[in-house]
């Protein structure tokens, strides 16, 4: 480091921005890289601190022939998929309905907002006494007369289609993409739909052309937090849905808490697929996001549009 | 149309919402609820009451959770104060790298990262402490705050700084008298995701704690699992008002905030 004579010894910009920036780098790179790239040399078949096999492919070669992991995958995109397209979709619906709310606007924006600090394992409890066949769902339904026992009620949870984990996703993500939609809608959004009332529009049309190309940015980039969120969550399929076949998370975890320490590389390959697939999902999204979305903003007439809703993702 | 969408959506949408929390609320004062009955057959004061009870296990798991959002709270703050600086003032080479480092543990999930340094952590007695365990809630938490410390930074006028420096204040004063007032809301925004994280979290808590450091969460699954449902509700009830407590006290500087962020508090 130099250090000059004089009193007011300041170091040079690059120094402190690096000095700044250390304790961040730190974490992000010790923990968060050599976690990643310790799960990859694993997947290999590195295994520091314990009698190696060797490097080779054997992990992702095994699960490549696995019909089990196959069936895994699938589930893990398709309660994904589901769960964020669901929560999206209700989301606008809500943030709309919210925005036209009345005199208890305020009140309801807020009991919107309750679950947001609520933690997933506590929803996921909370849907297993709701929807689990002896849950509160299954009792309303023996009351009105419905079912005489819990095994006539449609399994909703440990199923094999996942409508429990679903349901949990759907209730924690809506308002969490309603918040963003709200946020996206209070920027002058309503002065553009009262002038396109005005030239004739209707209902319709200043949803389309109004509503919609403002919260999309927003809806999108939302929703990449949810895909991967929901893709890589362990706690919600654990308690809500089948052992087997399980979604990838839940998988990687069988197979790394396996008394069979040769089961540790086939771990580290799921969890490898897991951050691999999600990161493809960021990168899609944002090559999308430069084609799709950047050309729409120089546009004449579009520009005056207050506030960019969201740049959170 | 319209107008019955209104009628009829709203309360169905809140009512959709708020509906999970009420088997929680009745069990939570249950003592016995077998199958056919709507509500509790017998009530009870003795599951909430173990969350004031000093000798069980219930209270413990509140501490424990409490010490540890802590921690990660205060640490991430540090980190996010000073990287948030940088990210927020500073143009330097590399700054989109930087940036893409610190987004990608948001999206990337917690377990395809601990998974593999679980190795070290137990190589280095880390496994099975609380030291672990926050340094594993680190890996979520830091990246948040420095992200919202970094907004809040390129918001800051340096010229207050300058003046303070001017006329003669030495750096530490500057910090805590200029600064750190000027950045505090934010701060403390960034401090309330970090606590939520770590309230929330579960696999990391198990994978790293190894069962040892029994979080709230922690003990709810193993409650959720065992026959005592009442007290996997009252556990749950725990876990659930401290943070909404939070989220309304500090509601106030949220709303200055890119609103995207109050969802950040999940883990």
């Amino acid at each position: 480091m130099s250090r000059r004579p004089g009193p007011p010894a300041r170091l040079p910009q690059g120094v402190r921005t690096l000095l700044l920036l250390s304790p961040a780098l730190v974490v992000v790179l010790g923990l968060f890289v050599g976690g990643l790239a310790l799960g990859v040399a694993a997947s290999f078949g590195y295994q520091p601190f314990l009698p190696g096999t060797g490097l080779s492919l054997d992990a992702y070669r095994g699960l490549l022939h696995d019909v089990e992991v196959r069936r895994s995958v699938l589930l893990t995109f398709r309660i994904a998929l589901l769960s964020t397209a669901v929560s999206c979709v209700l989301a606008v619906a809500a943030a709309l309905l919210l925005r036209a709310s009345g005199r208890g606007r305020r009140l309801a924006t807020l009991v919107f907002q309750l679950n947001l600090p609520v933690p997933h394992l506590v929803g996921a409890a909370a849907m297993l006494l709701l929807l689990g066949q002896s849950g509160l769902l299954s009792r309303v339904l023996h009351a009105v007369g419905l079912v005489d026992v819990p095994a006539d009620v449609p399994a909703l949870t440990s199923d094999a289609f996942g409508w429990g984990i679903i349901a949990e996703y759907v209730w924690k993500e809506t308002p969490f993409v309603g918040v963003v939609v709200l946020a996206a809608l209070s920027g002058g959004v309503a002065e553009l739909e009262g002038a396109a009332r005005t030239l004739g529009a209707g209902a319709w049309a200043r949803f389309r052309f109004v509503v919609l190309p403002v919260i999309t940015p927003a809806v999108l980039s939302t929703s990449i937090i949810v895909f991967a969120f929901t893709f890589g969550s362990y706690e919600v399929p654990l308690l809500l849905g089948r052992p087997f076949p399980a979604p990838l998370p839940v998988v990687a975890y069988q197979a790394y808490s396996d008394t069979d320490l040769t089961a540790r590389p086939r771990a580290m390959a799921i969890a490898v697929v897991i951050a691999v697939v999600v990161s493809l999902v960021v990168l899609a999204y944002s090559v999308l996001t430069e084609r799709v979305l950047r050309p729409a903003r120089p546009r004449p007439g579009r520009t005056g549009r207050p506030g960019r809703p969201t740049r959170a993702a | 149309m319209r107008a019955l969408a209104r009628v009829v959506g709203l309360p169905l949408l809140l009512g959709g919402l708020l509906l999970p929390f009420v088997p929680l609320l009745l069990w939570s004062v249950a003592r016995r609820y077998p199958y056919p009955a709507l509500l509790p057959t017998e009530r009870s004061s003795r599951p909430l009451g173990l969350l004031v009870d000093p000798q069980s296990e219930v209270l413990q798991g509140l501490v424990s959770s409490t010490v540890i959002a802590l921690a990660v709270a205060a640490v991430a703050s540090l980190v996010g104060l000073s990287a948030g600086r940088a990210l927020g003032l500073h143009a330097f080479r590399g700054k989109r790298l930087v940036q893409f480092l610190l987004l990608a543990p948001v999206v990337v999930p917690g377990i395809a990262v601990t998974l593999g340094i679980q190795v070290f952590f137990i190589r280095y007695g880390l496994a099975d402490t609380r030291r672990g365990v926050v340094l594993a809630h680190l890996i979520a938490a830091v990246p948040y705050v420095t992200l919202v410390m970094g907004s809040v930074y390129a918001n800051l006028d340096t010229r207050i700084e300058e003046q303070a420096r001017t006329l003669g204040a030495p750096p530490l004063q500057v910090l805590l008298r200029v600064t750190l007032p000027a950045v505090a809301p934010g701060l403390a925004v960034g401090a309330l995701f970090a606590f939520l994280i770590s309230w929330g979290e579960y696999v990391l808590t198990l994978l790293v704690g190894g069962g040892t450091v029994k979080t709230l969460p922690l003990l709810l699954y193993a409650y959720l699992g065992s026959t005592d449902t009442p007290v996997a509700a009252a556990l749950a009830f725990a876990l659930i008002v401290p943070p909404v407590l939070l989220l309304a006290l500090t509601s106030r500087l949220l709303a200055g905030q890119d609103a995207p962020l109050a969802g950040f508090g999940r883990a």
